[in-house]
């Protein structure tokens, strides 16, 4: 549904020096799910999604959004081009800071992106009440947005991008000006809208928790670059996942040279099998639990958890072995001290079967 | 000189005063609005950047901005009998009036529409809106209430314009003043005038503050 090809995206500051913002990003979010960028401040997400509607120019690169190459359209002048801004109609955007018109009610604010596309007044009216409904504040038609909580304000922001009933709704921060409970109900709201609407979602953020919470997807973004992307399955599949370590942070050393730590991950049918007391009962070996994280993540159980064995590796191969045969993923993080396995700390000893 | 002489005077002179000062804030928001918006559009970074155009109307301004009104007054004479047929006469001040207060109103304008949020004007190229839409849903309806302080500002700056107009040619309190206040030393004459004119510049400041009052109530405390 969007799909971006060598996205780089250089700024000139003022002193004459350039700073790269976008380095060469390709991205694919595919149509009706959910894909999360997540990145520390400065790493590149708000001039990406910035690419994706051209609110900011490419230095160069493509960007195709709905089957439309969004790059060719834009023309050559700063002004965006009729085509560009038709193509942009039917792509939603919310904002961090919301940016509503302090000015119009509520209703009017949701009714200004109908007002651009030349739909008549009652039309408007019916369906910005419509959109009011389904993100539940039908009563505040009447308000400004200066008499609404955060929450409320971002409900009116996403009625207000929905209203040119587009097939792709870009996210910018839409929750970090948000406490965590309302943090919740937005991205609810967002899930709802998702499964409901069809609607394909592109958000950036800085919260795991949102990428957890949504999202079918992910990438991580540093110093303008996608490190790793997939779905949020095989991400976790992937050993030595910097997101997948993220999204299930589980850490515990090594209690002595003499064992070996390894990290288990637990997705779908797996998840349900009290596979760690079977193979404390089968291979009479005492484990000790180091770490662990569970969670949801779109319907399905998943976890993670890092076990410690007595011995050494060569002498648990069997035991690692019948987990594999579980369908289990198992990273051996060695019998060395590792917290982090993924960024700094030293590679998984062996590769993953499925 | 007695009240029954002063008041027709007074009468006439503040009427005269009303009309320059009416007709003039009408050119003058009517001309300094579209420049104040071009210098803000113009400007480096602006949606239609274009930096000579941004200097070629910032030096204009300027120019006009630094220039003092009785200079300009006088200099404008040829021109506003181009554009009114004479200089004299307060019809003929509405020319120089407005060719005064467009740069000071276009400044003003500027800097109120730089003050509405960048986020706002995104928003909306978000959903694909024009130029000319940004500028008629978002710039001016979020400046609004600066603009009504600006157009109070103008107002009162045109109001002691006109009375400098007077001694050039012009009607209104300003002239009044000159001819019987100075020229004749009635000093009660003249006290009246200041009070009328203090009273004048007074609502007008009410008047103003209160429409500011009025559609900043709406927006408070927005985001």
């Amino acid at each position: 549904m969007i799909t971006t090809t060598g996205l780089t995206k250089v700024y000139q500051s003022r002193g004459g020096r350039e700073v790269t913002a976008l380095d060469g990003v390709d991205l694919h979010v595919r149509e009706g799910e959910v894909f999360g960028v997540i990145g520390q401040s400065g790493a590149g997400k708000s001039s990406l999604i910035r690419c994706v509607n051209l609110l900011e120019r490419p230095t160069s690169g493509a960007v195709t959004v709905a089957g439309e190459d969004l790059t060719a359209l834009a023309g050559r002048g700063r002004r965006a081009s009729r085509e560009l801004r038709e193509a942009r109609s039917r792509i939603g955007m919310v904002f961090q800071h919301f940016n509503l018109l302090s000015s119009r009610t509520v209703k009017d604010n949701v009714e200004l992106p109908l007002e651009i596309l030349g739909v008549p007044g009652a039309q408007r009216s019916r369906k910005a009440l419509e959109l009011l409904d389904l993100v539940g504040l039908a009563d505040k038609a009447k308000s400004y947005p200066g008499q609404l909580s955060g929450g409320q304000k971002q409900r009116v922001g996403i009625a207000r991008a929905l209203a040119g009933d587009p097939k792709v709704l870009l996210s910018d921060e839409a929750t970090s000006a948000l406490d965590p409970e309302t943090t919740r109900s937005i991205l609810q709201l967002l899930r709802d809208l998702n499964r409901q609407l069809g609607l394909t979602v592109l958000l950036i953020t800085h919260e795991m928790d949102v990428v957890k919470t949504i999202c079918d997807s992910a990438a991580l973004m540093r110093k303008g670059k996608i490190i790793e992307s997939g779905t949020v399955s095989e991400l976790l599949a992937t050993p030595g996942s910097e997101l997948a370590h993220e999204l299930f942070p589980v850490s515990g050393d090594a209690s002595g040279a003499d064992r070996t730590v390894i990290d288990v991950t637990f997705h779908g049918e797996a998840a349900t099998q009290p596979v760690i007391s079977q193979l404390s009962r089968t291979y009479n070996i005492d484990i000790s639990i180091l770490g662990a994280a569970m969670d949801t993540i779109g319907g399905r159980q998943i976890g993670r958890m890092r076990i410690e064995l007595p011995g050494r590796y060569e002498e648990n191969v069997v035991p690692v072995g019948f987990l594999r045969e579980q369908g289990l993923q198992v990273d051996v993080i060695g019998t060395a001290v590792a917290s982090v396995p993924a960024q700094n700390g030293p590679a998984p000893v062996e590769e993953v079967a499925k | 000189m007695t009240w029954s002489e002063m008041q027709p005077l007074l009468s006439q002179g503040t009427l005269d005063t009303l009309y320059m000062v009416l007709w003039s804030t009408l050119v003058t928001v009517a001309g300094g609005l579209p420049l104040g918006v071009l210098l803000v559009l113009t400007d480096k970074g602006g949606l239609l950047q274009n930096t000579p155009v941004n200097k070629v109307v910032g030096v204009i301004v300027n120019i006009g901005r630094s220039l003092p009104f009785i200079i300009l007054l006088i200099a404008l004479i040829p021109f506003t009998t181009l554009v009114v047929g004479t200089f004299i006469g307060p019809t003929a001040m509405i020319v120089p009036l407005a060719v005064g207060a467009i740069p000071f109103f276009a400044r003003l304008v500027e800097t109120a529409i730089r003050e509405v949020d960048h986020g706002l004007v995104e928003a909306v190229q978000s959903m694909g809106g024009s130029v000319p839409t940004i500028v008629r849903k978002v710039l001016l309806p979020q400046a609004l209430p600066s603009l009504v302080a600006a157009v109070t500002t103008t107002v009162i700056v045109l109001v002691g314009y006109s009375a400098m107009a007077g001694a050039v040619g012009g009607e209104g309190l300003g002239s009044k003043a000159v001819t019987y206040g100075f020229q004749r030393f009635e000093t009660q004459f003249m006290l009246v005038t200041v009070v009328i004119l203090i009273a004048l510049v007074t609502i007008v400041q009410l008047l103003g503050d209160g429409v500011v009052r009025l559609l900043a109530r709406r927006g408070r405390a927005a985001g």
